[in-house]
């Protein structure tokens, strides 16, 4: 199956299980049973489960392609959950378009890197490390899918409207596990190509714009869920960053921040999933006043917040601190990185302290009319709340003894960068520059949340940075318009049309590609049997009868003639399967004729003009003399062996049938009459739609569309 | 629908010969002329003397099934055939395996595994054949089956 697991999967594995369990206990508080379509999220979110552990332990570049397919697949069924209503549909149209789109891309890279290196195996091809145009151009498209994936600018569009999954879903997929797919090749592909030329512009100014971008965003939302959503696009800004650096400390550092943020926002998420089901409401301005018996989730909630914003004694502080100290290690473009680090973490302080004091404390201050204090809000009982308290105690442990994961960040270190030396970390560094700039992200982010109301005209620039969604819609203008232009030249609908243009070119052009090739080798040798000449009469004369025969019925049963003639002449020809097979064929073909012929005017409405009939007759004329030079040219200038020699001496033997044409049929040429049958098979099916669906009463139209007729309207005609 | 008595018993008495024709197509087309195709189109001329002599209510009787379950199970069984070689490990897609049991009354027989691919066929071919007289072969509805003759310019 071509799995591995190394330090690095062993860290998302963890999280992927572990946020995994906590969210499906969660999700069994959330969802009641008459929640829309349970069984079938349920087993989606299992699908997901696997097919992320799937990318996560992919060896083979193309199982991690189909898994990473695969999440997406999964995402946008979840997302689409609620498939009646139109904008979950479209929320889940436009995740799966966009990350399919960036995967595709990623794949024409995989494919590159994969010619390049010699191997579609990862570590393979990172142990290799080819370089060269092609792989830089191989290395954009897997960017391409990397940015898709994890939501970055200018992508990012998709993931705030998948927030109309249901909130377990979006503490799953969209916050702790399937935007991660990206960044996790990332930090695998990081530490081996950062080296190239525009590697380190191109991938730490897309995550810095994220990250900036995001967390104004945040700022601004007044649906904490929407809020939780924009924050996730800027932390997976920040990861972008340090992952993107490639160094042994710029990696260590982001499998902290990976970890500690699969904490912090899954229960963040979960907090606002627990709001939403007691209160009926996630939006800050119409929460109700919460009284004590909520404390609780205040505690988790003020925990995990400060998690995100980096408050010291909990575990985001020493993602942060690790992070900025990576940065300065690192030395690319020290001062700017950092300052905009420090920028977006204010930002990221201050839409922390806004989600709790909009949650928990702001409503209290409303005045009374919003409702009396938590009384007609239960608070949520202990075993949903249980999940969440669960994915926040890792947050404080963490954060006091930070030293339990020195083992397991070193490891995934080491996987990720060969010159990783052992990570230890420590709440306490002394006092260095990573703590002030720490203490200038938090009291810069208290102090903006402070003012934010004045700040809030400069804040707005952020819902004019340029955003995917219209690009996206644009996008899907563009192609349905192109589509419906090509459809109307190429489909116009007109049968003699689709029947000059199929004739003329099957016989034609053979002709024009055998000329100058095959030199003509005079006329075969006459002497035909006069029973042949005889047959070949009657099939000339019917064919002229029904091309000027002014009767339908009369030109199909004339056309029979023509069949029934070339089946007498296989039989004299010695042919008797194919003479049999042809006079079933056209008894057939005939009967439907007539059929059809029921349902249209006994003649042929009216004469064409003078020219049509010129140029049908030239057709005619183009397409008879195409087959017939076409058979006496091939017939005569034959290169190769006869097939049929071979066929008819391995018959018996290896195909246990005399008869040759049977065995051919059915055992060596058995798949091309497979296919054949399919063909068949969905030409009956198209027709009898086709003949049913001209006949549908217009009024049952509309619901038609949904829910099949209970009975064929034959049944109901009796 | 007006019915023609003589039509209706020829049609009567010919059927099942002309199935049992069609039967023996399918079992003899390893050997001789014939075939699972064959078969079907055979069959399926049977259905139209049916349609001919009794309209579409009498194509329904002939059988039980609904065309398209004939249909479909004429592919799947081909399809099967064609995988079986895969699933039990034997070969490639589509090899043939040999069988000779000696079955009572009738000696040793020799069956390939064609036979029930070529089954497939004939019963998707017989399934067509259903499938065109169900889309096209009720009566038409009124307002196109009288077209009036004026419309009709010499």
């Amino acid at each position: 199956m071509d799995l591995r697991l190394d330090g690095f999967s062993a860290l998302m594995v963890l999280l992927i299980a572990g946020v995994g369990v906590a969210v499906f206990a969660y999700g069994m508080r959330y969802f009641s049973a008459s929640t829309f379509a349970l069984p079938r999220l349920a087993g989606l979110l299992t699908l997901f489960a696997g097919s992320m552990l799937g990318v996560v332990l992919a060896e083979h570049l193309l199982v991690l392609y189909t898994c990473w397919e695969l999440t997406s697949i999964t995402s946008y069924l979840l997302i689409g959950n609620h498939h009646t209503s139109a904008k979950a549909r479209a929320a889940a149209l436009h995740a799966l378009l966009v990350t399919s789109a960036g995967g595709l891309a990623m794949l024409g890279g995989f494919i590159v890197l994969g010619h390049a290196a010699g191997t579609y195996r990862l570590d393979d091809i990172l142990h290799a490390a080819p370089s060269g145009t092609g792989i830089e151009v191989a290395l954009v498209l897997v960017l391409l899918g990397v940015a898709t994936k994890s939501a970055q600018y200018p992508f990012h569009g998709w993931l705030p409207g998948a927030m109309a999954a249901p909130t377990p879903v979006s503490a799953y997929l969209h916050s702790a596990t399937m935007v991660k797919a990206g960044i996790y090749l990332l930090a695998h592909l990081a530490p081996v190509f950062a080296v190239v030329g525009f590697w380190r512009p191109l991938v730490l100014s897309v995550g810095l714009l994220t990250m900036l971008g995001g967390g104004i965003r945040a700022l601004r939302q007044t649906d904490l869920k929407l809020l939780l959503a924009f924050s996730t696009v800027s932390q997976l800004g920040f990861m972008t960053v340090l992952f993107g650096l490639g160094t042994p400390k710029a990696v260590a550092a982001g499998s902290v921040l990976l970890l500690a943020h699969g904490f912090f926002k899954a229960a963040l998420f979960m907090v606002v999933g627990i709001l939403d089901h007691q209160t009926g409401t996630r939006d800050l301005d119409e929460l109700p006043p919460l009284d004590q018996r909520w404390r609780p989730l205040l505690v988790v909630s003020v925990v995990s917040a400060a998690s995100m914003a980096g408050v010291p004694v909990v575990f985001g502080f020493i993602a942060k601190e690790a992070a900025y100290g990576a940065v300065i290690d690192a030395g690319v473009a020290t001062t700017v990185v950092l300052a905009l680090l420090v920028a977006g973490s204010v930002l990221t302080m201050a839409y922390s302290i806004r989600f709790v004091w909009g949650a928990f404390y702001a409503p209290q201050r409303r005045p009374k009319s919003f409702g009396a204090p938590g009384s007609q809000c239960p608070p949520p009982s202990t075993a949903f709340l249980l999940p969440a308290v669960a994915l926040a105690v890792p947050t404080v442990v963490f954060g006091l003894v930070p030293g339990l994961l020195d083992g397991l960040v070193t490891a995934a270190g080491r996987s990720l960068h060969t010159a990783a030396e052992s990570v230890h970390l420590v709440v306490w560094h002394g006092i260095n520059a990573p703590l002030v700039l720490s203490a200038v992200a938090l009291a810069g982010g208290a102090a903006l949340f402070g003012v934010h109301r004045t700040a809030d005209r400069v804040l707005a620039i952020g819902d004019r940075l340029p955003d995917s969604g219209d690009a996206y819609l644009a996008t899907l203008r563009a192609s349905n318009t192109t589509a419906n232009r090509i459809t109307g030249v190429v489909q116009n609908g007109s049968l003699p049309i689709y029947t000059a243009v199929i004739l003329v070119a099957a016989s034609a052009l053979p002709v024009f590609a055998m000329v100058g090739d095959l030199p003509w080798q005079g006329w075969p040798a006459g002497g035909e049997p006069l029973g042949h000449l005889v047959v070949s009469a009657v099939i000339v004369g019917s064919a002229l009868a029904a091309a000027i025969h002014r009767r339908r019925i009369s030109a199909v049963l004339l056309l029979g003639v023509t069949g029934y003639g070339m089946a007498a002449l296989f039989l004299l020809r010695g042919a008797p399967d194919l003479a049999l097979t042809q006079v079933a064929i056209e008894t057939l073909s005939t009967v439907m004729f007539v059929l059809v012929l029921r349902r249209l005017p006994d003649r042929f409405e009216r004469r064409p003009v003078a020219s049509l009939r010129v140029l049908r007759v030239a057709i005619a004329t183009i397409v008879a003399a195409g087959v017939f030079l076409f058979a006496l040219l091939v017939g005569s200038n034959r290169v190769e062996e006869r097939v049929a020699d071979d066929m008819v001496a391995r018959s018996y033997p290896d195909g246990h049938g005399r008869n040759v044409v049977n065995v051919i049929l059915v055992d060596f040429r058995a798949l091309d009459t497979a296919g054949e049958i399919t063909v068949l098979a969905a030409a009956a099916i198209g027709a009898v739609a086709l003949a049913r669906a001209g006949r549908r009463p217009p009024e049952l139209e509309p619901q038609s569309s949904l829910t099949p007729p209970p009975r064929p309207e034959h049944e109901k005609r009796r | 629908m007006k019915r023609l008595v003589i039509l209706d018993r020829s049609v009567r008495v010919l059927f099942h010969p002309v199935m049992i024709a069609s039967l023996y197509l399918l079992f003899a087309g390893h050997n001789q002329p014939g075939g699972g195709f064959v078969g079907g189109l055979v069959a399926g001329a049977a259905v139209a003397m049916q349609y001919v002599a009794g309209g579409i209510d009498e194509v329904r009787r002939v059988s039980r099934f609904r065309p398209w379950t004939i249909l479909g199970s004429g592919l799947l069984l081909a399809f099967c055939t064609a995988a079986a070689p895969l699933l039990l490990g034997r070969g490639e897609i589509l090899e043939t395996a040999l069988l000779e049991w000696e079955a009572p009354l009738l000696g040793t027989v020799k069956t390939t595994s064609a036979l029930p691919f070529d089954l497939g066929v004939y019963l998707l071919v017989v399934g067509l054949v259903l499938m065109i007289f169900e889309a096209f072969g009720d009566e038409p509805a009124p307002e196109q089956a009288t077209v009036p003759p004026t419309e009709v310019s010499g």
